[in-house]
């Protein structure tokens, strides 16, 4: 009777894993294409505001970016809590702005400094005077396209 | 007979790809970055300031934030909600009302001679109004110059301002030109670090 059919008689063959290397790098590739390389390390809290007449930063090599917000909580006991400027991967004043953009401008090649944009990603629980502080900075700087870096709200 | 070669072991390629997956996984973003774009104003010297043109009083649209985030417009407290049609009626001014701006013709492609609006908005901000009040005021402001550009694309070509060519925005950029001035701010300098 097949009831009491010999055990292991009739093992089912291994399912073959051959495809899986294949899958996986199709999504390692969707990711490699669809996502960018962090830029720098956070060092301050950025929670950006909304907006919904933006406009996409299309040639990210001619962006350059300036970060302001609370430092992280391990920084809190050095930086304190007040809003700060981080400029690459350090904290920076305001004074520092001015050589952060001339050097950022000598790495450009010459014919695409005249389309640079200053992207400023700044927290939104921040006052205006450290961003005005910032705008009077660039200005001397005669960098003047600015970008304010927002989040996409939905359209009322 | 020639020795049958041993097939190489490929599961450990699956294991490769996921480290590589993961690797992507934690230091790429996914977010692609985006925001207001603006233009600041020159740098013009102190003793250069005095020279700036003055404007008369009917077309200059004051908003002004204060340092509890209230908004001021024209004089009056305003709800942010209530900005961008505000904002619109002042720069379309359709019914050419005494107390809204004066407009001057002007030759402009595809329109021919067309009135064109003096009004400038004027934007002026505490050093303690917070930063996501102001991005949202300037929102409202850029719409509003965003959605009478829209209209009047819908208007004269039949399309929106998207969908038009160069030239074409170019055109109606001439009509409604982004006149947002900021003044400096007025209010003890905390400075920041």
């Amino acid at each position: 009777m097949s009831k009491f059919r010999k055990k292991g008689g009739k093992e089912l063959p291994p399912i073959s894993t051959a495809s899986l290397p294949d899958i996986v790098f199709m999504l390692l590739f969707f990711f490699m294409v669809s996502t960018t390389m962090r830029e720098v390390t956070y060092k301050v809290q950025i929670h950006l505001p909304e907006a919904t007449e933006l406009s996409k930063l299309e040639k990210k090599s001619l962006v350059s970016y300036i970060y302001v917000g609370e430092p992280l909580l391990q920084y809190q006991k050095t930086f304190g809590v007040a809003p700060r400027i981080q400029l690459n991967d350090e904290f920076a004043t305001v004074n520092d702005i001015q050589d952060y953009v001339t050097s950022e401008r000598e790495a450009r090649a010459e014919d695409e400094r005249p389309m640079m944009i200053t992207s400023l990603k700044v927290d939104e629980n921040t006052k205006m005077g450290i961003v005005n502080d910032i705008k009077q900075e660039l200005r001397k700087a005669a960098a003047l396209h600015i970008n304010y870096s927002s989040r996409r709200r939905a359209e009322r | 007979m020639a020795r049958k070669i041993p097939e190489i072991p490929s599961a450990s390629l699956a294991d490769i790809a996921f480290m590589l997956l993961i690797f992507f996984l934690v230091t790429t973003t996914m977010d692609v970055d985006s925001g207001l774009e603006r233009r600041l104003p020159q740098w013009v010297d102190r003793d250069q300031l005095d020279e700036t043109p003055q404007i008369n009083e009917r077309n200059i649209f004051v908003v002004l934030v204060n340092r509890n985030n209230d908004l001021l417009v024209e004089g009056e407290y305003t709800n942010i909600d209530e900005l961008r049609d505000r904002a619109k009626e002042f720069l379309a001014n359709p019914t050419n009302a005494e107390n809204l701006p004066e407009k001057e013709p002007k030759e402009i492609p595809y329109f021919g001679e067309v009135m064109v609006s003096k009004g400038v908005i004027s934007l002026r901000n505490d050093l303690d109004t917070r930063y996501g009040t102001y991005l949202a005021v300037q929102n409202e402001l850029v719409a509003a110059f965003n959605e009478l550009r829209d209209e009047l694309a819908r208007d004269h070509f039949g399309k929106s301002y998207d969908e038009l060519d160069g030239e074409q925005q170019d055109a109606i950029r001439d009509v409604y030109p982004l006149m947002i001035s900021e003044a400096e701010p007025k209010g003890k300098n905390v400075g920041g670090n």
